[in-house]
């Protein structure tokens, strides 16, 4: 391996959370992007050619070393390290719609979910999974929720754009009509009118 | 109705700071339910036969002991008021506003939705099976230097130590019974000449611990009796001992 690979693979297995690319590009300033990038491929080969049983994967906005999923029972029945315990269902239906339409209140999430989340949001938000990007401009200004970078990683995602598209999934559906939507929707529906 | 954030065996559970929470694992919410009867019944969710549903709704909250969650009752509640609206005459047809359609639209909205948990609930799934780099979370404290000393070292302070270390001081401790009857006996021959009399007066100056003691007790004692009342003016101030003017009358 050339130098700037080991250097960036020293780097990745010193840290625990996943390296963005910027990040790894200060370990060596007179390394351009290009070379980075190379380096991050050789290692990335040299894990998969050769058979290693680690693997380098681009995670949330970053680059982490996993270890193969093939090696998981057998390091999990040795209790050396568990795996964390599954989110459910109503959690994960929770994150599906601030993942879409963040910023978002509670009080949308409860009106798609058809319950209350009070209680859920303070357990994702104390796991870190989603985080208070603001507040919104109505009436008792209520806090507005978005994922965060550990999102991306507990989900294996290198960005957001990575879910499918609104309009990839089986029924697409049009964003929830608000007073300015609505506006535009019958501006437009005049304009094919007039056509 | 709230929902735990880890899926565990779910039953029913008492939530720390909140109230009785009652988990449904078959079910998030009443949306859900919903959308399994329409797929259950295999009916087209454009055109819900909404009395039918209404009715397969309520029976099923039933059954599984929902109808006391806020959440189920009104979306029963809300089936009910479609059907009724739908029994309503219709009039013009061309400006019929389908009582079901906000209801469709939040069908369609949630199974959307349930599309993009699939898609969470496999992707995390994958990365649940792969560990980072344990995360440690704090900084564990730098591991001492080890020691460098000689044996001789080592033995002239285990010396230094026990030489510090002197004979042990003991204590003999003398039990002392309190004279109780004895305190008593005095205060009342006190109180016998004199009407009213300070705490400092019958405590003589360095009197032993027992016999403050005994002259304490003592004189609770005769409170609880009834046979003279003790006032402290202000705290830690001196303590007036009266005979109960009530009691002698009677």
């Amino acid at each position: 391996m050339t130098s700037l690979a080991k250097l960036l693979e020293a780097a990745l297995f010193a840290s625990a959370r996943p390296i963005a690319t910027d990040e790894l590009a200060s370990l060596d300033p007179d390394a351009s992007g290009a070379e980075l990038q190379s380096a991050l491929d050789e290692i990335r080969e040299h894990y998969d050619v050769e058979g290693h049983g680690v693997e380098l994967v681009e995670i949330a906005g970053g680059w982490q070393i996993l270890t193969r999923a093939e090696y998981t029972e057998a390091i999990e029945r040795a209790q050396l390290a568990a795996r964390p315990a599954r989110l459910s269902g109503a959690a994960l239906e929770t994150l599906a719609i601030i993942a879409y339409r963040q910023p978002i209140s509670r009080a949308e999430i409860e009106e798609i979910r058809g319950v209350t989340v009070g209680s859920l949001l303070k357990s994702l938000h104390e796991r870190g999974l989603i985080d208070v990007v603001g507040r919104a401009e109505g009436l008792g200004r209520p806090l507005l929720y978005g994922t965060t970078p550990l999102f991306l990683e507990h989900f294996a995602l290198r960005h957001l754009e990575e879910l499918p598209r609104a309009d990839e999934l089986a029924i697409a559906l049009r964003a929830p009509l608000r007073e300015t939507d609505t506006a535009a929707v019958v501006a437009t529906a005049d304009a094919g009118g007039n056509e | 109705m709230s929902a735990s954030l880890i899926d565990a065996p779910l039953s029913s559970r008492v939530d720390t700071n909140d109230a009785f929470v009652v988990d449904v694992p078959a079910f998030s919410g009443p949306l859900d339910l919903l959308l399994s009867l329409i797929r259950e019944e295999q009916l087209d969710i454009y055109d819900i036969p909404i009395a039918r549903i209404c009715e397969q709704f309520v029976l099923r909250i039933r059954t599984l002991g929902l109808n006391e969650a806020a959440e189920y009752l009104e979306m029963a509640a809300r089936l009910l008021r479609i059907k009724a609206q739908m029994l309503l005459p219709r009039g013009d047809v061309e400006t019929w506003d389908d009582p079901r359609a906000e209801l469709v639209r939040r069908l369609l909205e949630y199974q959307q939705m349930r599309e993009v948990v699939d898609v969470l609930e496999r992707r995390g799934e994958e990365r649940r099976n792969q560990f980072a780099r344990a995360y440690l979370p704090q900084q564990p404290a730098p591991p001492q230097a080890p020691l460098a000393l000689s044996l001789s070292e080592l033995l002239s302070a285990v010396d230094r130590v026990l030489r510090t270390v002197s004979q042990p001081n003991m204590h003999e401790v003398i039990p002392r019974t309190l004279d109780i009857p004895g305190a008593i006996l005095t205060i009342r021959s006190v109180l016998a000449l004199r009407a009213r009399i300070m705490w400092t007066e019958i405590v003589e100056k360095g009197a032993e611990p027992w016999q403050i003691l005994s002259t304490l007790l003592g004189l609770l004692e005769l409170a609880k009796l009834g046979e003279l009342r003790v006032a402290q003016p202000k705290p830690f101030g001196n303590v007036e001992i009266s005979r109960d003017v009530a009691s002698e009358a009677a």
